[in-house]
């Protein structure tokens, strides 16, 4: 349907911003791509009093590397993440492999990742990744900055911990290691559905065997989901996927650590085509497929990764 | 609110309630029909246009966020003589449309993509990326393909010499498509 009426807010700093948000007495909701916020008002989903925009503020739009992170500001579009060289080393990559499942050029267009993690979808790719990697999200509130590391930023579909009155001024998400190998995989019904299962996963290996695992998971909780009981259960086992490619069989490191994602790290949430014993299948599958795809990368790019001095 | 849309190279001052969609804008206030609106939730893909040369789903920015912004539409396609766009001739050899009703937004994204990247043609992932980015319930999409790297190649220079096609037609079809 046709947008219903609101105020409309274009404030030109972050402190304006803020003010706009806390000032009493309505509900005010930010603006920034307005992909999903826009999509949510047109069926009646969302219905605020007051929109602020937040395009019109200069330097949220940048993306850097510092202290050992990507500092990705509240308007850096997805779009600025489908080249592996938006970050150095493994991270890079990681976020170029996701970005390309994220809805279509004309909405990476315009949609941000801060954005993302503000609308908080169970199925979303970045907040998958956040909570994988230990991103932060810096925010900016009537009482001054915080920072909220994403393992607490998520408290349910659509629910974070940013306060009404906060904005979210950038995503900070620390650089992966030279040793560390990654993979993305997404099973959806069709290119313009939203993922059933996402799996992020970022593996290092020493000698051979598995030092470190994160592994995220989208739809497959009311939440993002790190898969802790499976990333134990890699640690020390051989980094060999099957001989001969193809998934892993039962039995193999990697697909047992599949099976304690599907069984012990994930909760998933009944939807139409998608009932949590077939979530649970595909979520097995889909984590053994990256671990197997993360040691792949890492042959591909290890030496690479470490010829570049690391990636920190 | 007072707003000027730069539209195709024409100032537009309008005055317009914040509310409203810049598809609702171009095709209400600019009479600017060419630009389909379909289902109006981003899907479809119908209402893409450029805006400042990036292709945007035009149902899901307000036309108070374009104030001052450059907009094109599939009206400004075509050059000033009114000969057509290479993507136009293309969409016409390859019969890349049936019902039309989606073509205004394939042309423009597929024209955002071409500007952004003259080697579309010879790049699997990205076309695909983006013929995949609207909906088509006529061609069946294959067509449509085919038309992005017609006028890819014919941008290029490089009708008539093709390293390889999706669907090589007989030697001496009219290679622009007129």
């Amino acid at each position: 349907m046709k947008l219903p009426a609101f105020d409309y807010l274009a404030p030109a700093t972050v402190g304006e911003a803020v003010d706009a948000l806390a000032a009493a007495g309505r509900d005010a909701r930010v603006l920034a791509g307005g992909q999903s916020l826009l999509l949510d008002m047109r069926l009646g989903r969302a219905r605020p009093d007051a929109l602020v925009d937040i395009n019109g503020i200069t330097g949220l739009g940048q993306v850097r590397v510092e202290e050992g992170a990507l500092v990705a500001g509240a308007l850096v579009r997805h779009r600025a993440f489908e080249s592996a060289g938006v970050a150095p080393g493994p991270l890079g990559r990681l976020l170029s492999l996701a970005v390309a499942d994220i809805a279509h050029p004309p909405i990476r267009a315009r949609g941000t990742m801060a954005g993302s993690l503000a609308w908080a979808h169970p199925a979303s790719e970045w907040c998958a990744m956040a909570v994988a990697l230990d991103a932060e999200v810096e925010l900016r509130g009537p009482a001054g900055e915080r920072v909220a590391a994403a393992r607490d930023f998520f408290l349910g579909p659509h629910a974070t911990a940013r306060a009404p009155a906060e904005l979210i001024t950038a995503v900070r998400v620390p650089l992966l290691d030279a040793g560390t190998g990654v993979a993305f995989a997404e099973h959806r019904r069709t290119a313009f559905c939203f993922a059933q299962v996402a799996v992020v996963t970022a593996l290092t290996v020493v000698d051979g065997v598995v030092a470190g695992a994160r592994i995220g998971l989208a739809g497959c909780a009311d939440r993002p989901v790190r898969a802790r009981a499976a990333e134990r259960s890699l640690l020390g086992a051989a980094a060999a996927p099957p001989e001969g490619g193809g998934t892993p069989p039962p039995g193999h490191p990697f697909a047992q650590a599949g099976r304690i994602a599907a069984e012990h790290d994930a909760a998933p949430v009944a939807e139409p085509y998608a009932d949590p014993e077939y979530r649970r299948q595909a979520i097995a599958v889909l984590v053994a497929r990256t671990l197997s795809g993360a040691v792949a990368d890492l042959r591909a790019h290890g030496e690479a990764d470490r010829e570049a001095g690391g990636a920190r | 609110m007072r707003i000027t849309l730069s539209v195709n190279g024409r100032e537009h001052p309008l005055e317009v309630e914040p509310r409203r969609a810049l598809a609702d804008v171009l095709r209400e206030d600019c009479r600017l029909t060419g630009t389909h609106l379909g289902c109006e939730l981003g899907v479809c893909g119908a209402c893409t246009v450029l805006l400042d040369g990036e292709a945007v789903r035009s149902c899901l920015v307000l036309a108070v966020q374009c104030d001052g912004r450059s907009i094109r539409t599939v009206e400004g396609l075509a050059g000033p003589d009114g000969r057509p766009h290479p993507l136009q001739e293309a969409f016409s050899a390859e019969h890349a449309l049936q019902c039309g009703f989606c073509t205004p937004g394939f042309l423009m994204v597929a024209a955002a993509a071409l500007e952004d990247d003259p080697g579309l043609a010879d790049d699997p992932e990205r076309l695909e990326a983006v013929v995949g980015s609207n909906l088509c319930r006529c061609t069946g999409y294959t067509p449509i393909h085919r038309a992005v790297v017609r006028a890819a190649r014919a941008r290029a220079g490089r009708i008539g010499r093709r390293e390889h096609t999706l669907h090589d037609e007989p030697e001496g079809r009219d290679a622009d498509g007129s």
